[in-house]
């Protein structure tokens, strides 16, 4: 149904082979059952090299069907290199609907962010993990990492983090920022950052991490507790910004420094591009009246009616609209 | 039909895109446990195998995955020989050899420490039951909590194991380790993952 028969070389549908999904697909289950918990899987070679997305993107070829709207984000930005030809990637192999806009989308792929619109139920948001052990700098060694897992030994990430405030006086983790997932693993969120972790805290839609060059999958489901480590004197808090969105005036979203020119010259924008233009486009949507954005969690009221992509044949650019400035 | 045509129809019409419609009721499933999702018979496998677990098995198992068949369906060659020709999934000698284990008779099957937990350092490694139940919602209800469950779910699947509660406790308890149940019902299914909690039983 989707094979171009006038193309010379076709491939299977979202480019992996059967037995391949099957394989990604029983590791994807397991994740599930097992919130937090790393799951080897057989990673195989993408036509990307591994550090562009390779893990989402076999997660994301392995859960894809026809009917899907795909999102792909690198950093919040729909538009960025990354994003554009992952997002072309699935277009050409399994020829589904593409979208940038967060509301209409049945799975996100993300690189490192999550989004500031609230996810919903009928959403997967698929992960890009860079290095999916939380542990791995702190003991490099996988058989001792995997102890420490089996044992729930996780005495050395506080130490981690005591050191941060012995040293900096206060956590000085950013991103990457390690989470307890349903009170037993202690997981990487993949370099989101922390800003984000509140939102994976019983976030209503399902989340797949994948690993392609550390061939792992993860997953937390829906409604699952993740918490941020932290200690009692020293909570767990997001980063905070002093100034709003300088495009939208967003406040208590994530924002980018752009720099303008050379005189040091800069301002702050949404790093979600999408919400950013949302907002632009209607500032008077009861999405943003009244709610703290990035709160996190959360459903929305209604759920959106069936998705009308935005097939848009040129991705929009950052700083679109930036003129009206 | 003799076992030959048997084992040989009854197939996915469309396997790739069969195969991606089964995951996902499976994998939405087992996200949101006792959520009951809807599946059309995409495989039609010889009785006593029916289409819902037919189709999971098609999904999911291959030459990879040892597959475990409870007696009421190791003794029908034409499932055996099914399953053989789709899936190509060799069959496991013991319970705890199984990757799967597809149970058509629930109520009497073993125990469910006799299949393959996992290990503390892997507890991927265990067994994933496939029961054949005849519905949803006319048995023994269960009330579900965990992971997955916003607050509370519902689901009253019949013709359950002995003891099941009990056993799915023991279950809980094995965390990490532990075994996730598929449960296959006519025309739709739904997923116990090992972290969900059966909070009551109402008789």
């Amino acid at each position: 149904m989707n094979a171009q028969p006038t193309e010379i070389a076709t491939y299977n549908f979202a480019y992996l082979d059967e037995q391949t999904k099957r394989m990604i697909r029983r590791a994807i289950l397991k994740g599930i059952a097992i919130p937090g918990y790393q799951v080897p899987f057989a990673s195989r070679e993408m036509p990307m090299p591994y550090g562009w997305g390779t893990g989402g993107v076999q997660v994301t070829a392995s859960i894809i069907g026809p009917d899907d709207v795909l999102k792909v984000i690198d950093q919040g930005a729909d538009d960025t290199t990354n994003a554009v030809s992952i997002r072309a990637f699935f277009k050409k192999v399994a020829n589904v609907a593409v979208t940038t806009e967060t509301a209409a989308a049945t799975i996100i792929q993300t690189r490192h962010r999550i989004p500031e619109h609230p996810l919903t139920a009928r959403q997967v948001l698929v992960f890009q993990v860079p290095i999916p052990e939380p542990l791995r700098f702190l003991e490099p060694r996988e058989t001792e990492t995997r102890k420490m897992h089996a044992l729930e030994e996780y005495g050395l990430m506080h130490v981690k983090l005591y050191e941060d405030i012995a040293r900096h006086g206060r956590i000085a983790t950013t991103y990457a920022y390690p989470v307890k997932v349903e009170g037993r693993y202690v997981m990487d969120p993949s370099p989101t950052p922390k800003f984000d972790n509140p939102k994976m805290h019983r976030s209503p839609a399902l989340q797949l991490f994948g690993a392609g060059r550390e061939k792992r999958i993860y997953a937390v489901p829906p409604f699952t507790d993740v918490v941020s480590l932290d200690f009692e004197d020293h909570p767990f808090e997001v980063q905070t910004f002093d100034q709003p969105c300088a495009l939208c005036a967003a406040e208590n979203v994530y924002l980018d420094e752009v720099i303008l020119d050379d005189h040091g010259g800069h301002m702050f924008v949404c790093s979600d591009t999408d919400h950013c233009e949302k907002r632009r486009a209607d500032p008077t949507s009861p999405l943003w009246g009244g709610r703290a954005e990035g709160a996190g969690g959360g459903s929305l009221a209604t759920p959106p009616t069936t998705p009308t992509p935005a097939l848009r044949a040129d991705p929009p650019r950052k700083g679109e609209g930036k003129e009206a400035e | 039909m003799d076992i030959a045509t048997q084992s040989i129809e009854g197939g996915f019409a469309d396997p790739v895109f069969n195969a991606q419609t089964v995951f996902r009721a499976v994998m939405d499933a087992m996200a949101r446990p006792g959520s009951v999702q809807a599946l059309s018979p995409l495989a039609h496998p010889p009785a006593p195998l029916s289409a819902t677990a037919g189709a999971v098995a098609l999904s999911l198992c291959d030459n990879d995955t040892p597959v475990w068949l409870d007696p009421r369906l190791q003794a029908e060659a034409s499932v055996k020989a099914w399953l053989g020709f789709h899936t190509g999934s060799p069959l496991a000698n013991t319970p705890a050899d199984a990757h799967f284990a597809i149970v058509a008779n629930p109520a009497e099957m073993a125990a469910l420490d006799g299949f393959s937990q996992g290990t503390q350092e892997y507890p991927d490694r265990s067994t994933t039951l496939v029961l054949l139940v005849d519905d949803l919602a006319s048995g023994p209800s269960l009330l579900l909590e965990g992971p997955g469950i916003e607050k509370t779910a519902m689901i009253a699947p019949t013709g359950m194991p002995r003891h099941f509660v009990e056993q799915w406790r023991q279950n809980n308890q094995r965390f990490p380790r532990g075994v996730d149940i598929v449960l296959a019902a006519p025309g739709s299914l739904a997923c116990l993952p090992r972290t969900t909690r059966i909070k009551t039983m109402e008789a």
